[in-house]
Order: structure tokens, then C-alpha cells, then sequence
């Protein structure tokens, strides 16, 4: 157990070495004597006791979407907060009662839009399931990939935004470089950047390109270094310390009970990962930490994913490493379409194909219900099916939507600054609240 | 400033130390069903009304005047748990004669557990059940999104109100199945309506209790408020 210790390196004016906020006592302009200066309650009585309704969002560019929070406010500090979503809500879950299994891929990736092949590998998981189908070993591991690139992605997005809702520029740059580094490795894979649809039940869409894995590799030994300068830049920062410590904070058992997941609950000292508790696509095999803070603050939830980012580089090494040969799909008529060149010249073939296509592949009755440990948290599939190609049912466990529901506990008795820093590290995405 | 950070080489969520692993060739039906649907059978006889463990989940059904009690049960023994609300919500199907029902799926972080909670609510008649969120807070806006989207009403819940949609959809329950995909209303009805409600310029009267917030709003809205105009959510 490795525990880290933070010593604030740069000093500002205004904070002291802990990175609070230090009173500076005005002083007057001949440099003598401080100003005497009135408290406020004196100098505006009928301020005293009266409480604010503010208004943020649903277009603000602080709330990462179109969030809408109504504060109430005693002078700056929050009493309560009331959060409304749905502004983006478009029914993907009515939707896929009406699509076929392959066809829900695409919903997949526009709900949390950062984490798309995540969601891919995600659905593919639990309509596998439902269907009863083991992947191959080759598919198996390309997944891993799939949803570690995944999660950097994600993490890097949230770190970037956050650190400009806190008032930093320069490693939103950074972590936006890399993340396109990364988006560039998904278009050579499967052709699209954000919106992937990369899965199909049984397998992928596409194996990976020749040469794919030496960009993979140049990723993994370039990454580590932006990592590093990122790690320079803010864990130490006495801004970024005073503007993140303390806020927000939840005990593990609130935490527990209140449903947060990912990093919001392991910030808080619970080690639940999905990966490690519930493991899928072989997670038990791969050498890799979980980290957990103590706190559960604001400041440990920064912490914990600048460690999973870490994580992920190695979890993506020892994926890299033993990619094994063989076929991405597996060998299972109900659900893989024939090879192109045999549907155009065989006749069984060919219907085959068009049955495949038409009808779509039909599941045994029964329901399924599968998480992943996506990068907001525990992401769930839970698909119901009566037996014919399409779910009774499909519905998304959303990760952001539950640790949201927290907000309204989280920033009580916060300053109003402190409330856009809480809901930055809450790494909300609306797509996936309001589905 | 000393802040300690721990980095754990395993998931210690559970403390039972077996090394759970990924579940593989799993039967269709059959299978070892999770220990606490038999606990739970034999502490509440008659309440559980089956026991079914499909690709490896273990779904218990109960009955609907006892949910809250076995909620309660099963999150405060000792030997079972469930502190974990992973999710709620509910399936309605196909054939309009089979009742709706409620799903619960409960997680038992220190024995790495996993149960699926069902109970069914009959359609002719009123679709309630008891809210956990006594229980798991979590529960709070996932049982308003079930009202929101089933029209079930959790009883016992604090605050049930639309989550998605707005107060006044005049619409439904976007998610039973009598509701078509295209919604009730046209094209042309759904948009006028829409572009009249304008949500995000109101607020509750919750909202509006707040001291003095209602001589804060601009001039037009006070009138229109005093008009008698309903408030967003």
C-alpha cells in the first residue's frame, strides 16, 4: 500500500502554502494602517438574511451539457441545489424495442458519446449473454483494448474540461492531443472516431489493420509522458489543490448507499471495481492496480483517475502483449453473417445472409443483465427478450445519471465557485443521463 | 499537507477473499442459484413466489405487499448485505396480459453478490409498490424515472415527479407499450406544444418558496405566473 504525500510547490499570492485562501488585509494608500472596513451586514442590513434563486444552464458551458441547476443561495453559499435533466432525452430505450440486436450498436454509442466503444463492448457483453455465446479468445482481447482506449479517452475529456471549469488552460491542450492520438487509432480500426459502433454480437465489426498495434505501441510509450507533465502541472498546484480539496466530499458508506460508482465511489476509499468484483472479458488475468482515495473529495476523485489513466496504459501493454491469432468472430450461424464472397455465390449462403439481415438473429427467451466498468462508472445493460429479434426491454444502467442524483447532497454548504469544480468531478455526459 | 492515496492491487470490496473470475459456458437455465434466494425463501415463506436463475442471474420473484420488508431484510442481515442499489426499473411486455413488472438489481459489495428483485403489478389495477429510497438513496431519481417513464408510483417516495420529461407532457408513459414510437400527438402537435412549454425559463413552486424569488423574475414571467399560468416541473 502506497500511500502519496502532497506538498504544495507553487505558492500564490492570495493562498498559503496549504492552498487556502488567505484573508489580505487591505491596506490603506499611504501604506500604513488597514482600512477599516465594515462587515457587510452592517453596511447593507437588508441584505442579511434574504436567499438568492440563481439559475445555471441548461446552456452554460460549466455544466458539461445542458444541465439545468437552480441554486439557492445565502451570499455565495449554496443551501440548495435542485438539478434538471431531460433536455437531451431522446428515447433511446423505446427505441430498441423496436431495433434488432445489431442494430441497437449505433444507440450504444450515442448516449455517454465519450465512451462509445466502451458502450459497444458493453452491449455486445450482455446480448452475448442473452444468446448464450462465448467470444474468442482474439475478440476477447481486443475488446480489453477497445474499452481501456476507451476510458483514456474519457478520463482525458473530463480532465481537460475540468481543468478549464477551474480555470486552467494548458493541460485541457494536452489531454485534447492525446485524445486525439487515440480517436486516430479508433479511425484506423473501424473507420469511424466518436460515433465507433465498433462490436456485433459474437465479435467485431473488424479485425484490426496491419500495423495497427505499433501505433497502439507508439501510443502506450508516448502517453505515460503527457501523463507525467499533467501530473506536474496540477497535483501539486497550490490553485488546483485549494480549488479542489475538501468540496464535495462523501463518506463510503453515503457513498454506498447514495449508488455512486467508478471513480466517484472508489474516491471515497470503497474498492469496487467492476473489473476486479464482477469480472468480464477476462479483467481477473490482467496485472493492475485499483486506486483508492480517502477523502472523497473533489481532489481524490482528480487523483484516482490520473491513476486509472495509468492503469489503463498498462492494462493496454499486457492486452498488446498477448493478442493471440485466430478469428475475431465466433463460428456460430445464428448471429455471423457469411463471408461477402460466399453470400454473392452460394444460394444457402445467400439466405443465409438475407434471413440474417431481414429477421435479425432471435435470442432464447430469458433476460440478461451486464455491467461493465465503464469509465463514469457501472454501466448496465439490462436486455429482456421474449424470443423473437427484438428486446421486450433494453435498458441502460447510466452511470453519470445516478452519480448526478448525488449533486444536490454534494455541494450543500459550498461556495457558488465551488459547485461548477463538484459537478466537474462528478464527469457527468447528458447523452447518457438523458438517453 | 499529508494526503494519504491507496492504491489496492485487488478489488477489496469483498472481504470473503475468493478470486471471483469471468463467468464462462453459462446455462441457459439452471445452474447454482445465489445462497440469499434461498435465505430469503425460508425467512419470508410466504412472500417468495419463485426462484429462477437465468444465464446465471438469480431472479426472485416476491409479492408486492412485502417488497419493502425484504428490501429492508436483505440490506440489514448480516449474513446477506445488499448495500449496493445497482439499479431500478421495469419491463412491460408484449402481451398485454402479462402485468408490468418492477425489477430491483441489488449488489452485495462484501460477498460479491448479485440478486435481481421482481414483483408484478397487475394492470387493471393501480400500478403502486413501496419505494426503497428509505433504503438506498440511490433509488431517488431512478424510481422518478420509472414513474416518469411506466407511470408506477413508488409510495413513500419523497419528491415522485417527472425526471425526463416535463410536468405538463400531456403525452403518457413514453415507455408502456400502448405508447406509440412516434408518441400520440402529430408532428406539428408535438412541436407546438414543445416550443409553448419553454421549461427551462420556469421554475417550481418549490423553487419559487425560496424567499423573495418570485420579485427577483423578470416582469414578463410575474405576470404570467400571476395570470394563473402553471409553473415548469
Amino acid at each position: 500500500m502506497a500511500n502519496r504525500t502532497v506538498e504544495v510547490e507553487l505558492s500564490t499570492s492570495g493562498l498559503d502554502a496549504q492552498g487556502r485562501p488567505q484573508r489580505v488585509p487591505l491596506m490603506s494608500g499611504d501604506g500604513g494602517a488597514p482600512i477599516d472596513v465594515m462587515p457587510h451586514e452592517a453596511m447593507e442590513p437588508e441584505l442579511a438574511g434574504d436567499h438568492m434563486l440563481i439559475n445555471i444552464g441548461p446552456q452554460h458551458p460549466a455544466t458539461h451539457g445542458v444541465l439545468r441547476l437552480v441554486l439557492e443561495l445565502d451570499g455565495e453559499t449554496v443551501v440548495r441545489c435542485i438539478p434538471h435533466v431531460g433536455y437531451l432525452h431522446c428515447g433511446f430505450e423505446k427505441i430498441g424495442e423496436y431495433r434488432q440486436y445489431n442494430q441497437i450498436i449505433p444507440w450504444t454509442d450515442r448516449e455517454d458519446y465519450l465512451n462509445s466503444i466502451g458502450n459497444n463492448v458493453a452491449f455486445a457483453l450482455g446480448a452475448e449473454r442473452l444468446f448464450g455465446i462465448e467470444i474468442t479468445e482474439r475478440c476477447t482481447v481486443l475488446r480489453v483494448i477497445a474499452a481501456e482506449l476507451s476510458r483514456v479517452i474519457s478520463h482525458l475529456v473530463w480532465l481537460g474540461t475540468t481543468c478549464i471549469d477551474i480555470g486552467a488552460f494548458t493541460p485541457f491542450l494536452w489531454a485534447f492531443q492525446e485524445r486525439e492520438n487515440v480517436y486516430n487509432l479508433l479511425e484506423g480500426w473501424v473507420g469511424a472516431r466518436l460515433t465507433t459502433s465498433a462490436t456485433r454480437v459474437g465479435g467485431m465489426a473488424a479485425d484490426i489493420p496491419s500495423g495497427w498495434m505499433d501505433g497502439l505501441q507508439q501510443f502506450i510509450r508516448n502517453f505515460p509522458q503527457t501523463l507525467d507533465e499533467i501530473d506536474r502541472m496540477l497535483t501539486k498546484n497550490a490553485i488546483w489543490v485549494g480549488r479542489t480539496i475538501g468540496l464535495g466530499v462523501m463518506s463510503p458508506e453515503e457513498a454506498i448507499n447514495w449508488g455512486l460508482s467508478g471513480p466517484m465511489l472508489r474516491a471515497s476509499g470503497v474498492a469496487y471495481d467492476v473489473r476486479k468484483d464482477f469480472p468480464y472479458l477476462d479483467y481477473e488475468t490482467y496485472d493492475f492496480d485499483v486506486p483508492v482515495g480517502t477523502n472523497g473529495d473533489v481532489y481524490d476523485r482528480f487523483l484516482v483517475r490520473m491513476e486509472e489513466l495509468r492503469q489503463s496504459i498498462r492494462i493496454l501493454q499486457q492486452a498488446a502483449d498477448r493478442l493471440p491469432d485466430g478469428p475475431v468472430n465466433v463460428d456460430d450461424a445464428r448471429v455471423i453473417l457469411p463471408p461477402k464472397s460466399k453470400a454473392t455465390s452460394e444460394m444457402e449462403s445467400m439466405i443465409h445472409h438475407f434471413k440474417q439481415v431481414m429477421e435479425g438473429p432471435r435470442p432464447p427467451a430469458g433476460e440478461s443483465y451486464v455491467a461493465v466498468e465503464s469509465p463514469k462508472g457501472e454501466k448496465g445493460y439490462y436486455m429482456v427478450s421474449d424470443g423473437t429479434s427484438k428486446p421486450v426491454r433494453w435498458r441502460i444502467r447510466p452511470p453519470s445519471f445516478i452519480n448526478l442524483a448525488a449533486i444536490p447532497k454534494m455541494v450543500e454548504g459550498h461556495l457558488l465557485s465551488d459547485v461548477i469544480a463538484i459537478n466537474a468531478s462528478i464527469d457527468i455526459v447528458m447523452g447518457e443521463i438523458d438517453r | 499537507m499529508t494526503e494519504k492515496f491507496d492504491i489496492v492491487t485487488a478489488g477489496s470490496a469483498a472481504t470473503d477473499g475468493v478470486a471471483p473470475a469471468t463467468q464462462r459456458n453459462i446455462p441457459h437455465r439452471g445452474g447454482a442459484a445465489n445462497p440469499s434466494a434461498t435465505a430469503l425463501a425460508t425467512r419470508f415463506p410466504g412472500s417468495v413466489l419463485r426462484t429462477d436463475v437465468v444465464w446465471g442471474e438469480t431472479t426472485v420473484m416476491v409479492a408486492r405487499a412485502d417488497v419493502l420488508a425484504i428490501m429492508q431484510w436483505l440490506h440489514d442481515e448480516p449474513s446477506e448485505r445488499y448495500d449496493y442499489l445497482s439499479d431500478v426499473t421495469a419491463v412491460e411486455y408484449r402481451d398485454f396480459d402479462q402485468p408490468i413488472e418492477v425489477v430491483w438489481h441489488l449488489r452485495s459489495l462484501p460477498f460479491r453478490r448479485f440478486l435481481r428483485v421482481k414483483t408484478q403489478l397487475e394492470k387493471n389495477k393501480e400500478l403502486e409498490v413501496a419505494s426503497v429510497w428509505g433504503i438506498w438513496k440511490a433509488a431517488d431519481w431512478m424510481e422518478r424515472e420509472c414513474y416518469d417513464m411506466f407511470g408506477i408510483r413508488f409510495t413513500g417516495h419523497p419528491d415522485l415527479r417527472r425526471i425526463l420529461m416535463w410536468e405538463q407532457y400531456k403525452e403518457g408513459y413514453p415507455l408502456r407499450k400502448d405508447f406509440p414510437l412516434r408518441g400520440r400527438f402529430s408532428r406539428a402537435e408535438q412541436l407546438r406544444q414543445a416550443l409553448s412549454q419553454n421549461p427551462e425559463a420556469k421554475y417550481s413552486m418549490e423553487e419559487l418558496s425560496i424567499a423573495d424569488a418570485f420579485e427577483d423574475l423578470p416582469e414578463e414571467m410575474r405576470k404570467r405566473l400571476g395570470a394563473g399560468e402553471r409553473t415548469g416541473e
